[in-house]
This record gives C-alpha cells, sequence and structure tokens, in this order.
C-alpha cells in the first residue's frame, strides 16, 4: 500500500491490544451506518433522517424501549446458545431451527393440556422446549462428533426443515378452527403463558436470558468443564493431548447450545404470540450469530449486544412505515460483521508508517 | 406414457440442479485455493436480483447474466479482502457474506418482486441432437445456460487438473508456504479463484431469476446456495463431479415438484423437506467415505496464510 510517499506496512502485536477491543465496535457501527446510508441515498432518502427515525422509534420512547427488550429477549437465549458453541469452535448456525422446534414442543404441551391453572404446565414447557431444540441440535452433534461431519451444512439444512415441519402444523393438524383460516394455534391457556412485565409485551422471558448469561459465565469461566470447552475451541490438538473427551464435549455442547434457541423458542410463543404460528421469528437464529461474534462470546455482553439488535430491528420496523424494506436491517447486520471482522486485525496487528524508499521488500 | 413421465422429470432434474452446479463450481475453484467462502447463497442472490432487473431493463438476457457475474464477483472480493488480506475468520466473513447478500438483494429487490420478465432464456432444441430418442429431449432441449455449464464442467477439470495453473492453484490450497517458496503469488492466486467463484455462483443465481422461474422473489434462492456448499464435499473438490451431485439433488428436486402435481396424500410441507433431509444424509455418508478412503479437503482450507508464520 502506497499512500503519498510513506508505506503502510503491518506489523504484528505481540499483546493484543485491549483499546482496539472496546473500540472497534464503535467504528464498525459508525462505518456500516455510513455505508447503509450510500444505499438509502441512492434509493431516494435522506440517510440522517431514516437513522434518527430508527434510533428514536427504538430508544425514544417507553413503548420503544419495551419492544426493544422484547426482541431482545431471544436474541440474548439464541446468542448465548450460538455463543457457548463457537467457543468450541462448533458453528451452530441452526439457531433459528432450533428455537422453532423449541417452539413446537412447548405449544405441544400448551395444546396437549388446555384445562389450564395446571402449575406444571409452565415448567413442562420450558423443559420440553429445551429439550427440543438440544434434540435438534444433537442431530448434527452426533455425526460431526463421530465422523466430522460438517455442522455448519448440518444445522443450517435443519432450519428449513424446522419451519417446515411449524408451518405443516400450523397450515394443517394444529390450525385454529376459529382462526379464520390463518395459519396459527389457538390460543394458549393462562397457565402456558408467561406473566407480562412493566405493564407492556415485555415478558418473564427476560430472566431466562438474565439467568442463563450468568450461569453460562460461571460455567464457561469457572469449571473444569468450561475449561475444557475453552481449550478444545483454541487448540483441540492439546485438548485430545491432554485427554479431555471431545466426542462427548461436542454432543454436550450442542445439546446445551440447542436448548438454549429453543428456551428462546418456547418463550416467543408463551410470552409474546400465546399461540404458534408462521412465521415466528424473523431470522432471530441468525441475527444472533452476529449478536455472539460482536460480543466476543462473552455472556454479559451478549445481552448488551442483543439490547442494540433489538433496537435496530424496531428502528427497521418503524422506518418500514417510509417505504423502506425490512432487509435494509439485515443488510446494515451483514456490514457490520464485514467491519467487526476487518477491525480485528487491528486488535492483532498494528499499523506502520514507513517512508517508501524503494528498498522494500513485497 | 410412462416414458414421457421420467424423460420430464429427468429433463427438469437437469434445469434444476443447473443452478447448484454453477455455484458449485465456483465454490470447488475458492477452496482447492483453500479458501472457504459460505457466503455463496448471498452471492447467488444478488446475482439473481443483478441479473434480473438488468434484464428487465434491457430486455436482454444476456446483459443481465453478465453483470450477475460482476454482482457475484464483487461480492466474492469483499470475503477474500477480509480472509486473504485481513486474515479474518473464513466462517465468519462468509457468514457475514451471505447475511448482507441476502439483505442487499432483499433491500434493490423490493420494487421488483413479482413482475415477469419478458425476455428470459429460452430452451432453444439443438439441431439433429435433440432428435435422438430419449436422450435429445433429455440433454438437448434447453436453454443456453445448461448447455455452457457441459463445456465448463469438462473445462474446469481440465484446468484444475492438467494444467500448470490448475497445479499452482492445488498447490496453493494445500501447501501455501511450499507454493509461496517457489515462486508462486499466493496472495494473488486466491484472490483470483475465490472472485471466479463468486461470478460462477453469480450465474448460478441467475439462472433462477432468468430461466428457472423467471421472476424475482426475496429469498428465492431458498438454501441452494448451502446445497451447493455441501455438494463440493461430495464431488470431492473434483469439478467433473459436481455434474452427478447437481443433477441428484436436481433430480429431487424434479421429483417433488411431480409429486406434488399428481396429487399425492404427502403434504407438500414434506415433499420440499426433501432436498434438505437428503443433504444432510449425503453429506453424513460422503464425509464418512471421504474418511475411510482419505480423500480430505485441500490441506489448507479456511487457514489464512501469513508469509511470517511459514
Amino acid at each position: 500500500m502506497i499512500i503519498r510517499g510513506t508505506r503502510l506496512t503491518i506489523e504484528k502485536r505481540l499483546v493484543p491490544s485491549s483499546s482496539a477491543y472496546l473500540v472497534i465496535p464503535f467504528i464498525s457501527i459508525f462505518m456500516a451506518l455510513l455505508v447503509g446510508s450510500i444505499f438509502l441515498y441512492f434509493s431516494g432518502h435522506e440517510p440522517v433522517a431514516v437513522y434518527y427515525k430508527m434510533f428514536k422509534g427504538a430508544f425514544g420512547s417507553r413503548y420503544g424501549i419495551t419492544e426493544t427488550i422484547v426482541k431482545a429477549i431471544p436474541l440474548t437465549l439464541v446468542g448465548l446458545g450460538v455463543a457457548l458453541a463457537f467457543r468450541m469452535q462448533l458453528w451452530n448456525i441452526g439457531g433459528e431451527g432450533q428455537l422453532y422446534m423449541g417452539a413446537f414442543a412447548a405449544t405441544w404441551v400448551a395444546l396437549t393440556f388446555p384445562e389450564g391453572s395446571v402449575w406444571w404446565v409452565m415448567p413442562a414447557m420450558i423443559a420440553l422446549g429445551m429439550l427440543a431444540g438440544g434434540l435438534w441440535a444433537l442431530l448434527t452433534a452426533i455425526p460431526k462428533a463421530i465422523w466430522g461431519v460438517n455442522e455448519i451444512i448440518t444445522t443450517l439444512m435443519l432450519n428449513y426443515v424446522a419451519i417446515l415441519w411449524v408451518d405443516y402444523l400450523v397450515y394443517g393438524p394444529w390450525k385454529d378452527p376459529a382462526g379464520f383460516n390463518f395459519p396459527l394455534t389457538a390460543v394458549f391457556s393462562d397457565a402456558a403463558t408467561l406473566p407480562g412485565l412493566f405493564d407492556s409485551r415485555v415478558h418473564a422471558g427476560l430472566f431466562f436470558g438474565i439467568v442463563a448469561a450468568i450461569i453460562l459465565y460461571l460455567v464457561v469461566y469457572h469449571t473444569r468443564w468450561g475449561y475444557e470447552i475453552r481449550v478444545t475451541g483454541e487448540n483441540p490438538g492439546a485438548a485430545r493431548y491432554a485427554g479431555m473427551n471431545t466426542t462427548r464435549n461436542i454432543m454436550l455442547v450442542m445439546l446445551f447450545s440447542g436448548a438454549l434457541c429453543g428456551l428462546a423458542g418456547m418463550s416467543e410463543v408463551s410470552g409474546i404470540g400465546h399461540r404458534l404460528q408462521h412465521g415466528l421469528s424473523p431470522g432471530y437464529g441468525y441475527t444472533a450469530i452476529i449478536v455472539a461474534w460482536l460480543s466476543r462470546l462473552n455472556p454479559f455482553a451478549v445481552i448488551l449486544v442483543a439490547i442494540l439488535f433489538g433496537g435496530l430491528q424496531v428502528g427497521g420496523f418503524i422506518v418500514q412505515t417510509s417505504g423502506i424494506p425490512s432487509s435494509m436491517v439485515y443488510m446494515l447486520q451483514g456490514l457490520l460483521l464485514f467491519f467487526v471482522l476487518g477491525g480485528e486485525l487491528l486488535t492483532g496487528y498494528r499499523l506502520n508508517r514507513v517512508p517508501a524508499t524503494g528498498e522494500a521488500t513485497k | 406414457m410412462n416414458t414421457d413421465i421420467a424423460i420430464a422429470i429427468l429433463a427438469t432434474a437437469i434445469t434444476a440442479g443447473t443452478p447448484i452446479m454453477y455455484a458449485a463450481l465456483g465454490e470447488i475453484l475458492a477452496e482447492r485455493a483453500g479458501i472457504l467462502n459460505l457466503g455463496v447463497e448471498g452471492m447467488m442472490l444478488v446475482g439473481a436480483v443483478s441479473g434480473f432487473i438488468l434484464a428487465l431493463h434491457t430486455s436482454n438476457p444476456w446483459a443481465g447474466l453478465l453483470l450477475a457475474m460482476l454482482a457475484g464477483g464483487f461480492m466474492a472480493l469483499i470475503h477474500a479482502f477480509l480472509t486473504i488480506t485481513l486474515k479474518a475468520n473464513q466462517v465468519v466473513s462468509g457468514l457475514a457474506l451471505t447475511l448482507f447478500g441476502t439483505g442487499l438483494a432483499g433491500y434493490i429487490g423490493k420494487s421488483y418482486v413479482g413482475i415477469r420478465l419478458p425476455e428470459s432464456f429460452r430452451a432453444v432444441p439443438v439441431p439433429v441432437l435433440s432428435d435422438i430418442p430419449i436422450i435429445g429431449p433429455v440433454l438437448f432441449n434447453h436453454d443456453p445456460l445448461v448447455y455452457i455449464s457441459y463445456f465448463i464442467v469438462p473445462a474446469l477439470w481440465f484446468l484444475v487438473f492438467r494444467t500448470r495453473a490448475g497445479l499452482n492453484l492445488r498447490a496453493v490450497g494445500e501447501n501455501p508456504a511450499a507454493a509461496d517458496s517457489v515462486g508462486i503469488n499466493v496472495f494473488r492466486t486466491r484472490y483470483i479463484y475465490v472472485i471466479a467463484g463468486g461470478m460462477l455462483a453469480g450465474i448460478g443465481g441467475a439462472y433462477l431469476s432468468l430461466h428457472y422461474v423467471p421472476v424475482w422473489v426475496e429469498n428465492m434462492t431458498a438454501g441452494r446456495g448451502w446445497i451447493a456448499v455441501a455438494l463440493v464435499i461430495f464431488a470431492t473438490w473434483n469439478p467433473a463431479n459436481a455434474i452427478w451431485g447437481a443433477y441428484l439433488f436436481g433430480g429431487l428436486d424434479a421429483l417433488g415438484l411431480r409429486l406434488q402435481t399428481l396429487n399425492v396424500t404427502v403434504s407438500p410441507y414434506f415433499l420440499k423437506m426433501l432436498p434438505y433431509i437428503f443433504t444432510v444424509l449425503v453429506l453424513i455418508l460422503v464425509t464418512r467415505r471421504n474418511m475411510l478412503s482419505r480423500r480430505g479437503s485441500p490441506k489448507a482450507l479456511g487457514l489464512p496464510y501469513d508469509r511470517e508464520e511459514r
């Protein structure tokens, strides 16, 4: 790279820059918004006004803030789930499908025991929702652990299967007879409904996210098993040499990862929809991948980043009324991830300027 | 009567398999150079939408195809810059490319959803050859992009396995440090094949919007980009093998469509699941087979190359 007589060289840092860790996310957000504004401008919108409207819509009112939290709940749970798997270099891209399977199992409990006010309905929904999500992930973990079958492709393929399965149910056997032919099930009983909070759509699923983050933090950083996960992720060879059971850990990690995604699905049907319906998730499983990466797999950071992305989702919804397609939000998310990835270079490397004196090696 | 149905299914298998084949061929090139690009789905979608828009405005599908190639190539360039120059994590960069491509395609295609293309690629029967019974209607009564793929597959096989450039390509994917030490430009080679791979993915996407459907619908690739990534493993990184895999998946698509029109009692939702379940099962079988016969991915696949660390 030659910039006006000086040459930029990239030099490896011995210790990753800690200030860069904090600065990069903010620069990345700024850059993603900047590039996004080019697209907005050329499709006839005023970028600054659009961003202001998004921000105000997501964080500028009581309603906006509570809606942002509503979106942040599933993003936190799925984000924690995939972050756990990513720690071990297991690329669980199947959060979306695991969420749907969790929603499916929880709905099964709610519809099978509709009489209500039975105390065990809610715990059963939580348990089965988590189990279904976990088993859905385990389906890909077993071939991964035994034969090394690429989990990226298998988890992703199962997303389509899970979504089609839920569609089959809500368009077919589980369709509410009183639902005017809409693809949704009957409304859950009160016993199967998570209580609301703050007089808004925010529901008790919020505590699932917070509790899960605390448990995950303790497990990953303060237990022997968490240590094994971290070592396996950073150096699989060393893990094997130290006698860690990688095969078992792959299965366990994917099981728990899927269980958290399943819990997200359970809390969506029980806390938000109060029924299972077509198009249950606007791609939470995919957005959560970015949430996990942006938070550097730190459980508490996942909550903060999930709130940010929840806000982005709400803001994107608000500006749809001005004719901006909802896909803009996904475009911005992709851009953000590009800049975060590019920015990571700065944590491990340093840019140096040296005068170009010809003799430089190529 | 029965042979007619069989011929129709086989012919549809080829059209349904062609977009997956283009995308898989592109991914084979990138992975042979050692770069895993999981952005295939995103590159296909951007190719599909940009090709569609230009073809609609110019009434010329070839112009659309050209733009789709450039758009796919440009998308791949982003991945190349991040993973080759900046040495970013290839899995995450590829996922970012798919998310970005899905969003971008949805954004720019919003006002074009559902418009039917007046001038799409049409079937052109090959004189003489299309008159051969069975083989003729199955293989030689297609659109030009299918015929082009008949030439591209052997050409890419020849390039990869029988030319100096192909040897260099494989060396870069297997052992970049060794390739570098004999004077092969690792970075340039990787850039070239990742971008070429993106162009092929762009063609694959454009095939859907310029012939197969031919309408722009959001997320119209429906996972074909991911199936293409799986197909690369099935093909053991050999362009010649991609053809069988692609037509196999195409055949499954065709069979599912055919069963739906035949009013079978199976729910269409289950029929739609078939290609995805099949991909998972095939991937498991193929991974086992590759493991037993010691046929693996290019050794340096997924690893950034750093001259200071060799």
